[in-house]
């Protein structure tokens, strides 16, 4: 089942064509790597996607619902859970506050002025931190945790609408090698208990080639080669590109 | 025509001498993303200094140019010594930490001031050479006020050379435009903006100076140049030169027309322009959209109350309810006052701290619903209870509107904007002198009949203030207060989970501005009187300083403050004629040594 579909995605800026058409599909469950060198396009494509930015023409069907251009926040509602590159998440609250944030947006209660949040949602969020592993630093203040815990608290805040689809921009970046895999490994899962379907960016190929279902390779805002691992290796475009081989 | 030319000139010719201060405040900015504060302030003692020099030289052309320049470089030396001293160690702090700490300047330099040279208004003999008239059709204009515009334009004209034609200048522009960038180019900065603050206020003080033969040195001058020195380069652009003098203009003229066609509104006519460009043009005129030059704010760790803090705080309320039994009229009415400030601070830290809107006009919260009191006492006769229920309303209301046009804001832009709306309404309050009283206020604001016991009064500010204060408490530790702050820490984040920021802020707001407005209610029934004081930059000032005594990063930090503070600033006022300098330094410590306050400080100790 097809669950996103970007069709003729464009965007420029002062003249320069940061995405020139760039077309792909999404099934469910699916694991697909958006790769290319710095300045592909690729960080734009993201954005396009997640609603940071309105493209300039192209389509972007979630589900069959046309969501271009849509607010970020309405992404959201319709089951889209991102990560962000550097990470970010909330500092002035503990770990599981964060994730009850999340819930009680989740729900719609945000505009509720009298009970404790405190009491919201605690047993979804004690949930969601097991899923990542975090389990026992739930009272942990969020500002101060390691990067891994970090990028891993924002994992679990991207499954708190329970997503169809999730948006990883570099889910992997800053991490000690030894955590990435494993990081990636419960992406992975995660995808495969759910059916949730996933389009991340990643530089680093090991991660790419070992965790991706399909690959998309992009360079000056097109894609060039799309594919299994093994296929993009051998493609010849791709090893120009990264390898300027000729 | 005549009319039209003369206001046209008497216009053009205020608009230099704006121009002269705005320049210098706009160019510190531009540099080194400082507000300056006591920019006023160092106008002020231009006109002093010029004041002791003139005297002495003689009375012809050349000895007046050559006193100016010696006053506007006096003034210059006093800046470089306010930037080594003081203003180099915040240029990291957050914007608001560094706009307090240029008004502990103001505070100081006014008293400071008033020691040297006296209360009383000083004014020069003006020279005959500048008493002659200019006749212009039928009018008669004297030379003082034209020289003015000719010396405008003039320095424009220095300035541009300076910028365009030095390696200073080049300098001062890379730095305006990118500041990374004249780090990576390996210019000394600290000697760079030494010399931009130097130059600012030798501006200043030239500004100053220049202004004697048409007035006088006074103390009322660091205050109200400073407020209109910030329209300007607010309306201009921070950091434009061309938009401080075209603004400058626009801002002269219009209040030389204003005060004779619209002499009631000239105030509110020139806050409103200013409110109209930031709305539409928040950049102002020829602005740059500066990518947020501000270093990512550290956020801590909000925790619930302890056990051990909470058994305080009902220990310290039972204190304070029976207190009265104890203690005199005098502290029974310092303890109103203490009760209204808790409920004051608690409203500008909601919007601050957690809503992460700095605001340098809260006191317009607090005046609205002072006066909503007041007019509904004086126009419908309205009993103390109704007034008291129409004080929040009346300020959230206005806080809501006003919130629909600012939450797109932030930093520094907000806090002016802020600002604008207290001027605004502060010009209101005081020059609307058939609705309001203007200065002589509204009188007879008194309890009712069962409230007139000072005694029962206190109780009743107490159940509302400290009452009203633990709602907005709880309101933070609500689903509301989460989103509030998850949307401050991180916006993307708070978006990207489906939070509404704009939704979040605008309803903080307008939260904010009723609580505030109900403590000015309670204070207008207080004090029986509703004056334009409570509106005036102090009282913006008094929360501000509440808020940052307290701690801006904790929960219980705007209630320890007001209490501190109320508390210090009667020992003041009682111990000192000079509270002015000793509030002044108060603030330089507290910014300079403790910039978390009371309660972070508290909190870290633990």
């Amino acid at each position: 089942m097809t669950l996103l579909a970007v069709e003729g995605l464009r965007k420029s800026f002062d003249g320069v064509h940061a995405v020139a058409g760039v077309s792909f599909r999404l099934q469910a469950g699916e694991m697909l790597a958006l790769i290319g060198p710095n300045g592909a396009g690729k960080s734009t494509c993201f954005n396009l996607l997640n609603g940071q930015l309105r493209p300039d023409a192209g389509r972007v069907l979630l589900d069959g619902t046309d969501i271009t251009g849509r607010q970020p926040r309405q992404i959201w509602r319709l089951g889209v859970g991102r990560s962000f590159q550097v990470a970010s998440v909330f500092a002035s609250m503990t770990v599981i506050e964060n994730l009850q944030t999340a819930l009680i947006a989740q729900a719609g209660q945000v505009f509720r002025f009298g009970r404790p949040a405190d009491g919201y949602f605690r047993a979804e969020a004690a949930a969601l931190l097991r899923l990542v592993g975090m389990a026992e630093q739930g009272g942990q203040a969020a500002g101060v945790l390691a990067y891994g815990d970090v990028k891993r608290l924002e994992l679990a805040l991207a499954l708190a609408n329970d997503p169809r689809l999730l948006l990883m921009d570099e889910p992997t970046a800053g991490m000690a090698p030894a955590e990435r895999g494993a990081l990636m490994a419960l992406v992975r899962r995660i995808a495969r208990e759910r059916g949730t379907a996933v389009l991340f960016t990643e530089h680093d190929m090991e991660i790419v080639f070992s965790s991706a279902d399909r690959i998309l390779v992009m360079d000056r805002g097109r894609l060039i080669a799309e594919g299994d691992a093994a296929s993009v290796r051998a493609d010849p475009r791709v090893r120009a590109v990264y390898l300027g081989e000729p | 025509m005549d009319f039209v030319f003369v206001q046209l000139l008497t216009g053009l010719s205020s608009a230099a001498a704006l121009f002269l201060v705005a320049s210098g405040l706009t160019i510190i900015f531009g540099v080194t993303r400082v507000v300056n504060f006591a920019h006023g302030s160092l106008c002020m003692l231009g006109a002093y200094i010029g004041w002791s020099v003139l005297r002495l030289l003689p009375r012809d052309p050349s000895g007046f140019v050559f006193g100016v320049l010696l006053a506007a470089a006096a003034t210059g030396a006093i800046g470089l010594a306010i930037e080594i001293g003081l203003l180099r160690r915040v240029y990291r702090a957050p914007e608001l930490l560094q706009l307090l700490l240029t008004f502990a300047v103001l505070l100081i330099l006014q008293d400071v001031t008033q020691m040297v040279w006296g209360a009383a208004d000083l004014t020069l003999p003006r020279p005959l050479w500048l008493r002659a008239f200019v006749r212009i059709g039928d009018a008669r204009i004297a030379r003082y006020d034209l020289y003015p515009i000719a010396i405008g334009p003039l320095v424009l004209g220095l300035l541009w050379l300076l910028m365009r034609r030095t390696r200073f200048g080049m300098l001062v522009r890379a730095a305006t435009e990118n500041r990374q960038m004249v780090a990576a180019l390996g210019v000394n900065e600290k000697i760079l903006f030494s010399a931009v603050f130097a130059l600012g206020a030798a501006l200043a003080g030239l500004g100053g100076a220049l202004s004697l033969p048409g007035g006088s040195a006074n103390l009322q001058i660091d205050l109200s140049v400073v407020v209109e020195a910030f329209v300007v380069v607010v309306v201009g652009g921070m950091g434009s030169l061309p938009g401080a003098f075209l603004a400058s203009v626009l801002i002269g003229v219009l209040q030389a027309f204003g005060i004779v066609l619209l002499p009631k509104i000239t105030l509110v006519l020139v806050f409103s322009v200013m409110a109209l460009v930031l709305a539409i043009r928040p950049q102002g005129l020829f602005g740059r959209r500066a990518a947020s030059a501000a270093p990512a704010e550290v956020f801590t760790l909000i925790r619930p109350a302890s056990a051990a803090v909470k058994w305080f705080g009902l220990a310290a309320l039972i204190v304070a309810a029976v207190a009265p039994f104890f203690v005199g009229p005098y502290w029974v009415s310092v303890l109103t006052e203490a009760a209204i400030s808790v409920l004051f601070a608690a409203s500008l830290h909601f919007a601050m701290g957690p809503g992460g809107m700095p605001s340098f006009g809260h006191a317009a919260w607090f005046g609205i619903g002072a006066y909503a009191a007041g007019l509904g006492l004086r126009i419908f006769a309205l009993p103390m209870e109704a007034g008291m229920a129409l004080a929040p309303l009346a300020a959230g209301l206005v806080a809501a509107l006003f919130a629909a046009c600012v939450v797109r804001l932030s930093g520094v832009y907000l806090a002016m904007l802020t600002l604008a709306l207290a001027q605004i309404v502060w010009a209101g309050a005081s020059q609307l002198v058939d609705l309001t009283g203007g200065d002589n206020g509204i009188l007879g604001v008194r309890p009712a009949a069962w409230a007139t016991n000072p005694k029962v009064f206190y109780w009743l500010a107490l159940a509302l203030c400290v009452g009203a204060a633990l709602v907005l408490r709880g309101v933070l530790f609500a689903p509301f207060g989460y989103a509030l702050r998850a949307a401050r820490d991180r916006p993307l984040r708070a978006e990207a989970i489906g939070l509404d920021a704009v939704r979040l802020r605008l309803v903080a707001l307008t939260i904010s501005g009723a609580a505030a407005g109900l403590s000015g209610g309670v204070f207008a029934y207080a004090k029986g009187s509703v004056f334009p004081t409570y509106i005036a930059v102090g009282k913006s000032v008094d929360a501000l300083l509440m808020v940052l005594l307290g701690g801006v990063q904790t929960m219980a930090g705007p209630i320890v403050g007001a209490i501190a503070y109320t508390g210090l600033f009667d020992a003041l006022l009682l111990a000192t004629d000079f509270w002015r300098l000793a509030l002044g330094l108060l603030i330089v410590v507290l910014v300079l040594v403790f910039p978390s306050g009371i309660a972070g400080m508290a909190g870290r100790l633990r």
